[in-house]
Order: C-alpha cells, then structure tokens, then sequence
C-alpha cells in the first residue's frame, strides 16, 4: 500500500481539488482509500454524493476526578505541563482546552482519585465506497483546541485492501499538518504561482524535508508566472509533477461542489500520469 | 480601541489580500499577522524590522546517554510515540508534558526549553506591524499567536488609529482560538464555493463559541451568484451583518504579483473603492446595502 499525502502551506491552493482529482485517476485501476486529515475543516466529502457508512465518536483521555478520593494536594496541578488544572482547597478545576491528554495527573496523583476519564472531542466518518473509493474523514467539535488526536484517529482507520491512500492535509506548516503528513511515502505540495504561494511552498518544504519524505510540486492556477515556482523547484530538486491551468469555469464548478477533470484539455490524461509515475 | 480580527475557515479565499489593502487606508494603525506558520502579511506590506525576538514554545526532552538503562519505562509512559526504539527522542512528536522525565528510575531525562519561532515588531508604511514565524513543522502556534497578540495590544494602545488590525489564520483549531481572545470582532472573508460555506458556517460558530461578534466579507461573490444568495439568506437569519461583496477580479492578482495591495496598485478602481467601503462600514458599523 502505497501513502501519498497533498499538502499546501498556503490555504486554498488547491489541495482537497487534487486529492479528489489522484483519487479518481488512480481509482480507475486501484483500490483507493482517501483520509481527509483537515479535520478542522474537512471538505473532500463534498464531492462525494455517497452516503455515510459507519460515525463514531472520536474521544481523548481526561483526568475524571473522584472528590471522595482526592485529598486536594496539588500534586496533579504540579506535573501538568499545561496548566490544565488548578487545585484549590476543596475543588479541583480542569480546562479541557489547555490539556494534551499526557496521563501525568493519572500517574502522579498519590490518593488515586484521578480516573480514566473519555471525552468526545469529534467524530469520524466514513462513506460509502464509491467508484473503489473509499472516504475517511474526522470532523472536529467546535470550541476544541488540538487536532493531533483526530488526525490521528482518521489516520489509523486502515482502508482494508487499499492500494493507495491518499492523505487530503490541512493548510499551514505546524503540528497539525506534520502529524498529516508523517509516515507518508510521498508528498504532493500544491502551489500557485504568486507571491503567496512560493513563500508559504518554501515553508512547507522545510517542514516536509525534516521529515526526510520526499516531495513534488503541482501548480495550481498555472499561467505566465509560474518560472516563479519553477526556478525554486529546481533549485530545491524537487519537480513540478503537474500544471492546472486558471480556469474560471474549474472554479465555478468547484463552487457548485464538483471538481471537473474535463473542464481542461488533456488534464484528465495527465493526472493519470502522474499518479502512476509516483 | 476596537480590535479586529479576520479569519475564514478555509485557506485561500482572501483574508490577506483584504486585510492587507484595509491597512493601507490607515497612516498609524497596528496590523498583526496572527498565521504565524504560513504567515504572507509581510509580502504585502513589507515591513522593516526592528525588534525581534526568540520564541521559546514549549519543553522537550532529552535523554542523557550516559545514565540510560534503555529500560523502557519512557517508551511505555510516553502518550505521544515520541521515544524510539533506539531511545532517541523525536522532537516533532515529543509535546514536551514531563512524564517520561519525572518517572524515570535513572533520572537521565531532562527538560529543555524548545527554540520554536521567533516574533518581531516592524516598520511598516501605514504604521507598525507585530508578526512572527513559527519554525517549519512546531507545535504552540497557538502560544506564538498569543505573544503577537499581546504586543500588537500594547502598541495600539498608544496610536491615534481607533483600530488594531489582525490577519487570523485558517481552521478553527488552536491558532484560530488564540487570536479570538480578546477579539471585538470576527470578520470572516468567506467565498461562496461550498467549501466556503461550510467552513464559514463552522468558523461563525467557534467565534460564537467564544463570544466575539461576527461580520462577514463575501470574496469572489459572483463566481457562483446562487451561492452567495444562499450565504445572504443563512447570515440575516443569523443577524450576521455583511459588511461588503467583492467581485472575482484578475486585478487582485496582478496587485499581488508586484506586491502591492489593490489600493495602492490601481486606487481608482470600482474593487479599491470597494475596499474603502467595508473600512468605513467596519468603523462605523453600518449594513451593506
């Protein structure tokens, strides 16, 4: 099985567009998974008409604290990092948005009142397979923090007998788009030729090289200025595996919630060359 | 002194471009650039800086070779996988919580203070802008955020201009979280794909979720005209005031490659004049017509 994840550092470059596009193009002679790791925002499921298979909660660890059992030591305030809990003389007050489910309190409470509490920070959802496609993703509840722990929710959901998965990213270069990306035997950056684009692309693949996964670029909204991209590409090594053109009529039915491979000459054809050059 | 903050949800449908051109309408007013791991605030404003200073995010842990046994007691208690099977810590996963330190039975972990970014106050030509650069890759963009934020406060608090201008960054996770504290409005720059909305709709209810009132910016309102009517009908249900439509226009574009916000790339045109409006509407508060 073969991991190929499409990230961006700039927003609305063309990510959820490209993934949708390499699954279907790899879909004609493959069984494709795609796990939609923008779990703030997801947005692959709507492109697909099919209907949702299996939801469930996706849930975190939180100190459940017992007030019969607690002698109100401090000591759980002591070890948290992240100042998720504060011990007064008779109360003990946590704030879920501040924890990173570590388990200090747990190990470190010496009365045993801190219990193996379960919180539903989002869900997981997964559709109907499709054209031997096969969508994963998570959406996040609102009001919560970290998206570490559903990506890695939608991530460990094994799309059994897939030959691909491809991984739709979040935008950005920080921990939610690394947690994303790692593990993954090769990444897809999508671009576009502005001064946006290239600066937010080097970011991503600084982020990238770290993890020592090797990456290729697509251009998105290509046209006169795209030497930009080019000269940067060739001169990090990395190339420039496709070209989508601007085209008012892709964003227009983008809009309308469907990504046409046919609004250009060729890109159908392409696509599919690409997908099996990776 | 009103801050306001601009966000969208998804990526891409123009928070820069708009906060970038609003700010060029000011001659002393405090921008921040609150996307603090992609941020592109400063490719249009070009600041000269003068201040800067090293972010230390967060902790991580380093095994010391000498005193490690390898006898696992790390690797079991570890919530994060960061401790490898050659007892080498990986410090993108390592979130830095202690635990491996503390129940170490040889005391050979310890505690560093993490470099992971760097803020910086700058020069900019409508006035002084506070932004950052989280290292490719970090954790606690949401703690950087939160250290821009309080800089950009203490500089407004001195200016003339009535307004503290921040560029938010997309999702709804941490970052986004960390910009809305102590936001006085969230104006959200939505597009109406459907992707737009939907995260429009999610990012409308986060602000809600912290109590920070919302206005809304329509971007490239006539690529799908149906859309954006649907958009119109869910914000006045909602009370929501939309402070103002723009157009798909190439001319974007080209301000941008020769990075220039479109007011001072072609200030006569129907899209700058459009820009002045939402300005004028975003201080006064007063509903698009």
């Amino acid at each position: 099985m073969k991991k190929i994840a499409v990230a961006s550092g700039k927003g609305g470059t063309g990510k959820t567009s490209v993934s949708v596009m390499l699954a279907r193009a790899l879909g004609e002679n493959h069984r494709v998974g795609i796990i939609d790791c923008d779990v703030e925002n997801p947005n692959c499921h709507l492109f697909f008409g099919s209907g949702i298979e299996e939801k469930r909660d996706i849930e975190v660890f939180f100190p459940d604290i017992n007030p019969e059992k607690c002698v109100y030591c401090g000591r759980c305030q002591e070890v948290c990092a992240f100042n998720s809990l504060i011990v007064l003389k008779d109360k003990v007050m946590f704030f879920p948005e501040m924890c990173h489910p570590c388990r200090g309190c747990l190990l470190a409470c010496p009365a045993g009142a801190v219990g193996e509490g379960k919180r539903k920070v989002g869900e997981l959802i997964i559709l109907k397979e499709t054209d031997g496609i096969r969508l994963v993703y998570g959406i996040m509840n609102v009001g919560e923090a970290r998206s570490i722990p559903l990506i890695d929710s939608v991530k460990k959901e094994s799309c059994a007998g897939a030959d691909y998965i491809v991984l739709d990213c979040p935008p950005g270069a920080a921990c939610p788009m690394v947690a994303s990306v790692k593990g993954s035997d090769y990444v897809i950056l999508v671009t576009e030729p502005t001064p946006f684009g290239l600066y937010d692309l080097k970011i991503a693949a600084e982020a990238v090289g770290k993890l020592g996964i090797p990456s290729g670029i697509v251009i998105n909204r290509s046209g006169a200025r795209d030497h930009m991209i080019e000269e940067y590409a060739a001169a990090a090594g990395m190339p420039v595996l496709l070209k989508i053109p601007f085209s008012r009529k892709f964003a227009e039915d983008y809009s309308r919630g469907s990504i046409n491979t046919r609004a250009f000459e060729g890109l159908g054809v392409r696509i599919n060359k690409m997908a099996e050059g990776l | 002194m009103k801050e306001i903050l601009v966000i969208s949800g998804k990526g891409g449908t123009g928070k820069t471009t708009i906060t970038a051109a609003l700010a060029s309408l000011y001659r002393d007013i405090v921008v921040a650039d609150c996307d603090v791991d992609a941020p592109d605030l400063h490719i249009l404003l070009k600041p000269e800086i003068t201040e800067r200073e090293t972010f230390y995010g967060g902790k991580l842990a380093v095994i010391e070779r000498d005193k490690c046994t390898k006898c696992g007691k790390c690797r079991e208690l570890c919530q994060f996988d960061a401790v490898s099977g050659s007892y080498d810590i990986d410090a993108g996963s390592c979130e830095g919580c202690g635990v491996c330190g503390w129940n170490c039975p040889e005391k050979a972990i310890k505690m560093v203070q993490k470099k992971s970014g760097e803020s910086y106050i700058s020069g900019v030509r409508c006035g002084t802008m506070v932004h950052a650069l989280l290292d490719p890759g970090e954790e606690n963009s949401g703690k950087l955020v939160a250290e821009v934020k309080k800089k950009a406060k203490a500089l407004a608090a001195g200016r003339s201009s009535a307004i503290l201008l921040v560029d938010g960054p997309p999702g709804i996770g941490c970052p986004v979280i960390a910009s809305l504290g102590g936001a006085d409005t969230a104006l959200i720059v939505t597009e109406p794909s459907k992707s737009g909305i939907h995260d429009m709709e999610r990012v409308i209810n986060v602000a809600e979720h912290f109590k920070v009132p919302v206005k809304v910016i329509i971007n490239k309102f006539d690529i799908n005209r149906v859309n954006t009517g649907e958009i119109e009908k869910y914000l006045e249900k909602r009370k929501i005031e939309v402070l103002g439509k723009i157009p798909f226009s190439e001319k974007f574009d080209s301000a941008l490659k020769q990075a220039k916000t479109i007011n001072e790339f072609d200030p006569g045109c129907a899209e700058a004049k459009m820009v002045e409006e939402i300005k004028i509407r975003m201080e006064s508060g007063s509903q698009a017509r």
